[in-house]
Parts: structure tokens; C-alpha cells; sequence
């Protein structure tokens, strides 16, 4: 078979495209295949819909406020934002605060994270091991998951704690030593 | 190790082990990092990009989960090199484009591998074989933990960490599981399946993540949302729609196997007949065929395949892989002469 754009090349790509419940189907050879689809990453790539997204966002009091505001950091403009869809740098979350909050809110149903942070990670640097609650968490995962060679392995973590917290002189010696 | 060791190296993610490996090939689960008043790839000059992959490479140096890894310049990869190492998920294609400033670093088990200034700064991701999220997400939240100590990355404690895109602003995570559904393509439950799934807020992608056709029937879930609910949170979600999906995979395969068997046999013995007697035979065809293989291994048809060697027929048959072997460039004809000869190779001594 033929690429059905330039005839020449014998077609290796096959392409469906759907667009208002029309089927079609193109058969391509690489080359027209590279172009094909470099044409549609500009017509549907993820950064536009993303600007457009920002752009219905926004009303129009807050763009006039806004316009002129370039982040001090990386000298990005909302404008650049709504271009490119991506933002600079991280102070750009900051500078452009007030017009990203609804985005964000629409993007992910939500606007406040919970998930792990920096600050979280500096403690469990301090803490070496898990402690017993979340190591039964983990073991309830690995049975849920069916995982028992790892759930195995955990259960023995848990019995050697217990038999340690039994022990409190022991918990003690250790704490000196990590002095 | 330099990359054509991998040649002869089954990733991971390709053993066929792990929990629900008949239907579940990997997990996969990745983080989107970046340095705090850095300009992001995308926007930094090339000094800044330079200064951004200096100081990851330095603090990856320091890991000690990350001490049996292998880094790599993009601008030293030529292009074979490149897309070889796109089939192998070890990077995305993205980052095969537009090389500059950019780094690949993996480690010789290929679980861990980490993109140096793709759209965020750092992309580390751990993939393994089977269903086995929370796994990937253990090692993976290690080796987060032990790079804050070195690198200051940017985060807010409203919207948590900032990424280039703001689809990934939160938790910068996304967790993937890639499954393998011939029974729910074969009896048409798939497009309802997809679609429940699309309502949910989860993305449905093919073999080759974003922007990519689900082809050989597999589909890759993965949660869209990072802003609003913990890591394990989000990871428990998807745990708990692709347990409903193996469930439902597994009672599709069933109902063919008691009411099609006959049918069911024909066509995976016809499959594997293609297989291993064809001459020529295109990608698209050997992921169809070694789907319908594979499937007849899990049901128990085909008892003297093993999963691993039909899971590793899948990536050495891909474009880069066969001329890696080769060691030169082939043409798409000549690929897929090499690619049924591969193919014969590997099944003959059934």
C-alpha cells in the first residue's frame, strides 16, 4: 500500500482520526506521517488548550490589573503564560497567584495541597526507620495487594519493633548512639 | 554500562512477576521536581540549563539509592540511541526532542531512571513488573527524600510543588499501570470501561504514554489530578479502579473460555503459527499477535512460552531495538524482514 498523500512511499503508519463521528482513515508513510502529526501537535498540543483554559479563566478586571506584571525572577508575563502554557519558574506561582488560583481549582477540583513537603521529608531524614503505624499500614497494603512475600517481610519488621518498644533500655541506647 | 549492554538485559518492568502479572504488565509511578528561583527548562537560558544539570548531577551523586546508575548527555546519544531508549520507557519522547542541556541517568536494574531538565528540571520515575504501586512509590519517595536534603526545590505549602505545567502542580505525581485487556477488547466491554474510567478523572493512554494509540490491546491508567489529595491517596484511587478492571478483565476471560473456547484456541494457536513461520511482518502486527500469545499463556494454553521471553519479544521487535541489534540503520522494509527473523529465532525451540 501507498502513503495516500505523496503516493510514493509505501505507507507504514495508520492513522484514525474521528471528528464529529466521521471515521477516516490515512494510511502514511513516515515522512508525511512526521508532518502529519508535527501539524497536529500545533493545532491540539496541550499548552494551547492549557492557555485557552487560562483565558477563559480570567476576567477581564483582573487581565487589565495584571497585564503589565512580568515575575521578577524569570521576567515571564501572564501573556507568555497564555502563549506558552508553561509558567517560568516557581516565583511565577507567586507573582501570578490570584489569576492561577482558579485555574488550578479547575484543573484539579481543588486548590490546597496534601500532599508530602519539604519540611515533612527534613523530619523523616532525622527518623531512620519507620515507625510502627505506618509500617502496619504498609502490611494492611500488602495483604490488600496480595503481597505476602512483602507482607512477610514487614510483619517481621513489626514483631522486631514491638520486641524492641518491650524493651525500653534498648530504645534508649540507640537514641544515645544516633547522638 | 554504556547502552547496548542493555541488549542482552531484561528491564524490570519486563519480568512478568509481581502481583496480577497476567494482567498488569508495570507500574509505574513519577515525580516532577524543581529547583527552587530556577528558571524552568523551557524558559532558562543555556547557561541556567547548563547550571540546572550541573548541580542534579552533583546531588544524584551523593544518593545512596542512586550510587548504581549510569549518566548520560542527550547531545552524546544519536537518534537510534535515543528512540531506543524511548521503547524501553526509560524516557519519554519528549526528551528525545531538542536535546540541549538535557541528561538521562538509569540505574542497571532499569527500575529507577531520572530526566535532567525535560519540562521540569527533574522527572525521576521507578517502574516495576506487575501491580505494585505502592512499591514504586516506597522507592521512589526514598529517593525524593534524600534529593530535598541536597537540592532546594520550589514549593508552596498551598499548591505544593511548582511545575512547569500546572497539570502536575501539587504532588508532581503521577502513577501509571499499564494493562493488558484482550478479553474486554474481544467481548466490547472496553469503550464502557474507558469510559467510567475517563469520568473518574483517570487518563487512558496506549503502549508509548502520551499521545499515544492503545494498540495490541494495552492501556496505560493514570490519574490526572496532583493538587488536593496525599500521594498514597491518589495511589490507593488508582489501585482501587484497576482492581475493578483486572476483576472484570479476568471475568471477560472466562466467559470466552467457556463459551468461545474452541474459537478462543483457534485464533491464539493461529497467532502464534503467524508468529513464528512469517517473513515480513510489521510492529503493529507482532504487538497484535503477541498479544493474543500472551493471552494464550495466562490462560495456560500455551504452556511452553514463558511470559518474560513474550514480554521481551515485545520491546526487541520495536524499530531502535532491532537495529541496535543489527548495529546499523534498516529501512521500515528491512526492519520488518529483521523483525520476523528475531521472532523465528526466539520461538523456534518451541
Amino acid at each position: 500500500m501507498l502513503c495516500d498523500v505523496c503516493s510514493k512511499n509505501p505507507a507504514t503508519v495508520h492513522l484514525t482520526e474521528i471528528i464529529d463521528d466521521q471515521i477516516t482513515e490515512l494510511h502514511l508513510c513516515e515522512e508525511c506521517a512526521r508532518q502529519k502529526s508535527a501539524a497536529m501537535e500545533q493545532q491540539f498540543g496541550l499548552s494551547s488548550l492549557l492557555a485557552g483554559m487560562a483565558e477563559a479563566e480570567k476576567p477581564a478586571a483582573k487581565e487589565t490589573e495584571s497585564s503589565g506584571i512580568k515575575c521578577p525572577n524569570c521576567q515571564l508575563t501572564y501573556a507568555d503564560f497564555k502563549r506558552i502554557g508553561r509558567l517560568g519558574c516557581g516565583e511565577c506561582y507567586s507573582v501570578f497567584k490570584r489569576l492561577l488560583a482558579p485555574l488550578l481549582k479547575r484543573i484539579h477540583g481543588s486548590s490546597q495541597h496534601f500532599g508530602k513537603s519539604p519540611s515533612k521529608m527534613a523530619r523523616a531524614r532525622v527518623r531512620k526507620k519507620l515507625d510502627l503505624g505506618e509500617l502496619r499500614d504498609k502490611l494492611q497494603r500488602a495483604i490488600e495487594m496480595e503481597a505476602f512475600e512483602e507482607a512477610a517481610r514487614i510483619r517481621d519488621q513489626i514483631r522486631e519493633l514491638e520486641k524492641k518498644a518491650a524493651q525500653p533500655n534498648s530504645e534508649n541506647k540507640e537514641k544515645n548512639e544516633s547522638k | 554500562m554504556n547502552l547496548s549492554d542493555l541488549l542482552n538485559h531484561t528491564s524490570e518492568w519486563l519480568r512478568g512477576t509481581g502481583p496480577h502479572a497476567d494482567v498488569v504488565i508495570s507500574s509505574r509511578i513519577r515525580l516532577a521536581r524543581n529547583l527552587d528561583k530556577f528558571p524552568f527548562p523551557h524558559w532558562g537560558s543555556a547557561q541556567q540549563g547548563e547550571k540546572a544539570l550541573a548541580m542534579i548531577r552533583e546531588a544524584i551523586s551523593k544518593v545512596d539509592y542512586l550510587k548504581k546508575t549510569t549518566f548520560f548527555k542527550l547531545t552524546d546519544l544519536d537518534s537510534v540511541d535515543k528512540q531506543f531508549l524511548v521503547e524501553r520507557h526509560l524516557m519519554s519522547l519528549e526528551h528525545a526532542q531538542k536535546t540541549n542541556h538535557k541528561a538521562l541517568v538509569i540505574d542497571d536494574d532499569e527500575i529507577i531512571s531520572i530526566m535532567i531538565n525535560e519540562e521540569d528540571h527533574i522527572r525521576v520515575q521507578v517502574m516495576q513488573s506487575g501491580f505494585n504501586l505502592f512499591e514504586s512509590w516506597n522507592i521512589i519517595n526514598r529517593i525524593d527524600d534524600c534529593l530535598s536534603v541536597e537540592l532546594s526545590f520550589a514549593f508552596s505549602p498551598d499548591w505544593g510543588y511548582l511545575t512547569a505545567c500546572p497539570t502536575n502542580t501539587g504532588t508532581g505525581m503521577r502513577g501509571s499501570v499499564m494493562l493488558h485487556l484482550p478479553a474486554l477488547v474481544m467481548t466490547r466491554q472496553i469503550d464502557r470501561v474507558l469510559a467510567a474510567i475517563a469520568k473518574l478523572s483517570f487518563a487512558t493512554r496506549g503502549l508509548y504514554g502520551e499521545g499515544t494509540q492503545a494498540a495490541g490491546n494495552f492501556f496505560q491508567i493514570s490519574n490526572q489530578v496532583a493538587l488536593g489529595h496525599s500521594e498514597e491517596d491518589v495511589i490507593e484511587n488508582i489501585n482501587g479502579i484497576i482492581r475493578q478492571i483486572i476483576e472484570q478483565e479476568n471475568q471477560a476471560r472466562e466467559v470466552i473460555l467457556s463459551k468461545n473456547k474452541k474459537v478462543l484456541e483457534d485464533r491464539i494457536n493461529r497467532s502464534l503459527g503467524i508468529l513464528k513461520s512469517a517473513h515480513i511482518i510489521s510492529s503493529q502486527e507482532t504487538i497484535e499477535l503477541l498479544s493474543m500469545v500472551r493471552l494464550g499463556n495466562d490462560l495456560g494454553m500455551l504452556k511452553e512460552l514463558d511470559r518474560r521471553r513474550i514480554n521481551e519479544l515485545f520491546i526487541i521487535t520495536q524499530p531502535a531495538h532491532l537495529q541496535k541489534i543489527e548495529k546499523k540503520k534498516l529501512t521500515a522494509s528491512e526492519r520488518d524482514v529483521k523483525r520476523a527473523e528475531i521472532i523465528r529465532d526466539r520461538l523456534k525451540i518451541l
